[in-house]
């Protein structure tokens, strides 16, 4: 176990060291940060070379690299180029609410993804079966942001009863996140997961219906309650946990998407406007703590699978 | 349930045998077709799509207007003359519609074509030769999944300039690791066959082993695969000229159509500008995502139809 473990982690860790070097050269293509920096064409050379030559950029490349890797290794992310703020409190200031906003869709979506997928395999060729295959498959195709604008056009236009973008009325007094504008955006992310989630469950659910250790244990006459509640639920872990890895690095994209079209200030948002600017020091930063937060769930997902399955460890 | 389940094994047998004989009098392509029309749902999707492609295709004779001219009204209801309105700047609603999906479909398929040969070249490479190459490909294919998928496409989009080729090719070097993976775990199980053992032995050179022994073998899932790639291409290219980063104006893509709708006078006012594209889009996706599901029966031969 400690073997299988050690050896995930060396290949994270291989993984990350490709990706912070994919990071640092997409930058460098980017642009020079001292063009981007200075603006405009009035700029005397000899102070562009000064501050060229004070951030290392005379150097070569792969030096850069190595001087770049060093401060990101200590969790600075340099500053912003557009309003010059460090991009660590841009950070830390804007991952809350997609934390919260991600949180709360990917448990919601994954506990109804395992209930509707199970209760559809368990119920195979039935109106339930059916009428669940269909949500999911709607679910899958209808894009996150035509929901949302029709959610929109209902609850906020037609209905007026939940407000249409933004986390808190403006001028309320406290702070935080208010739950009414939580729920449009919940349910873009959540029916968009689900959808794809409940599918892969439901075939996996099958597949373990039919081993023949489930045959013989509905043989021995315990009932099919207790079959599947004792032998199978138990078996359908593992699916869902393929589920839950899954959907992390989709969830970043989500973000980006349902954070736009509902102004929730979150990540998405943020990363968005760093798009739209050319803010390379902020995408960059958000591409490698969003590869890390990958990369550790990869982690997470292989050890709980040694976990569940213990034949998973042998291999 | 004991019993249900015996009868269906029962079934399966009667079935087998059953399909077993008309197997051997049809060809592998009929069977597939056969299976294929059997999916009801499927077949369905695959006229409609076909009705859509061709209407796409054929966009420059069927569209009433040229879609880039400004005509005299100005976000006009949908009238006898302008059958789905016009849009603010006085734009032909349908014929926009019409050459979006024409874009849109173009992105799809193209970009889903280019995942799947750099997925199926690196596919089989890494299986096939194994050892370092084959760590080397697949550390490569997870660093490319690491990264945020759409954070991945806004990066690459800001640093070429968006618009519809360079989406395709975004697209296209985004979507390949799972054929990669896809392939290459085929093609580790197929390649301890024996009639590949059996062509090694004869001297048969590298590529014509891969191309003509195995390459075949993994067509059936790569094929059903790329449906999802498709659909996914779709989705994406519209999320990404949604959020402006994608198809650029005033060419028209299904994605910018719905891009308007983010302001509140077109989203309440004006559904006939909203609505029409976002309806394409769904019925785009769901029409791949069930052709896709069709051909998975169709190609599996172990489906019993």
């Amino acid at each position: 176990m400690a073997k299988y473990i050690l050896k995930r982690i060396a290949i994270a860790v291989i993984v990350l060291f490709g990706i912070t070097i994919i990071d640092f050269f997409i930058m460098t293509l980017a642009g020079n940060p001292i063009e981007i920096l200075s603006g405009g064409p009035r700029v005397n050379m000899g102070v562009l070379q000064q501050r060229a030559q004070n951030l290392g950029l005379d150097k070569p490349k792969y030096i850069q690299y190595f001087n770049w890797l060093g401060t990101v290794l200590h969790g600075d992310f340099g500053y912003s180029y557009k309003n010059y703020e460090p991009v660590n409190r841009m950070i830390s200031e804007h991952i809350g609410p997609t934390l919260i906003l991600m949180g709360t869709a990917l448990l919601l979506s994954t506990l109804i993804a395992a209930v509707a997928g199970i209760y559809s395999a368990v119920h195979q060729h039935k109106a339930g079966d059916y009428i669940i295959q269909t949500i999911a498959f709607l679910g899958q195709s209808i894009p996150g942001f035509f929901l949302a604008l029709i959610l929109i056009y209902l609850f906020s236009v037609k209905l007026g009863v939940l407000p249409s973008g933004g986390m808190r009325r403006l001028g309320s007094a406290g702070s935080g996140i208010q739950w009414q504008y939580m729920i449009m955006p919940v349910i873009v992310l959540g029916f968009e997961m689900a959808g794809r989630n409940i599918r892969y469950i439901r075939s996996s659910m099958l597949e373990i219906l039919n081993k023949e250790y489930l045959r013989t244990a509905e043989a021995k006459g315990i009932g099919r309650f207790r079959v599947i509640n004792r032998h199978a639920l138990k078996n359908a872990l593992i699916p869902i946990i393929t589920v839950l890895g899954m959907e992390i690095p989709n969830l970043f994209g989500g973000a980006v998407i349902v954070e736009q079209v509902f102004s929730w200030p979150g990540l998405g948002l943020m990363t968005m406007n760093a798009v739209l600017q050319r803010d390379y020091p902020v995408i960059m930063a958000v591409c490698l703590i969003s590869a890390v937060v990958v990369l550790a769930s990869n982690l997470v997902t292989d050890v709980l699978y040694a976990v569940v399955d213990p034949s998973v460890r042998f291999e | 349930m004991q019993s249900s389940i015996r009868r269906y094994a029962l079934n399966d047998r009667d079935k087998t045998a059953e399909r077993a004989e008309t197997e051997m009098q049809e060809s592998y392509l009929k069977s597939v077709v056969r299976r294929f029309k059997y999916h009801k749902v499927g077949y369905i999707s695959f006229w409609i799509l076909a009705v859509i492609a061709v209407l796409a295709v054929f966009a420059p004779l069927i569209a009433p207007y040229d879609p880039d001219r400004i005509n005299a009204a100005f976000s006009a209801a949908p009238s006898a003359k302008y059958i789905l309105g016009t849009d603010q700047v006085g734009r032909d609603q349908f014929s926009r519609l019409l050459y979006g999906t024409r874009v849109s479909l173009l992105v799809g398929v193209l970009a889903t074509l280019l995942a799947t040969v750099i997925g199926v070249i690196l596919g089989l490479i890494a299986g096939y030769f194994g050892g370092m190459i084959d760590m080397v490909i697949m550390r490569f294919t997870d660093m490319v999944m690491s990264f945020p998928y759409i954070l991945l496409i806004l990066v690459a989009a800001t640093i070429f300039e968006p618009g519809m080729w360079n989406i395709i090719l975004i697209l296209g070097f985004v979507d390949w690791p799972g054929v990669a993976r896809l392939v290459r775990g085929s093609v580790l199980e197929i390649k301890e066959a024996d009639f590949v053992h059996s062509s090694q032995i004869a001297g048969m050179s590298r590529p014509y082993i891969l191309l003509s022994d195995i390459l075949p073998n993994v067509t059936a899932p790569i094929l059903v695969f790329a449906t999802s790639v498709m659909a996914i291409s779709i989705l994406d290219e519209s999320a990404l000229s949604f959020l402006g980063m994608g198809v650029q104006p005033p060419t028209a893509s299904l994605g910018n159509m719905l891009d308007g709708a983010q302001s509140l006078t077109i989203l309440t006012k004006m559904p006939w500008l909203w609505i029409p594209p976002g309806v394409m889009i769904i019925l785009l996706v769901i029409c791949v995502n069930f052709i896709g599901d069709a051909l998975r029966d169709a190609l599996d031969p172990t489906t019993i139809r």
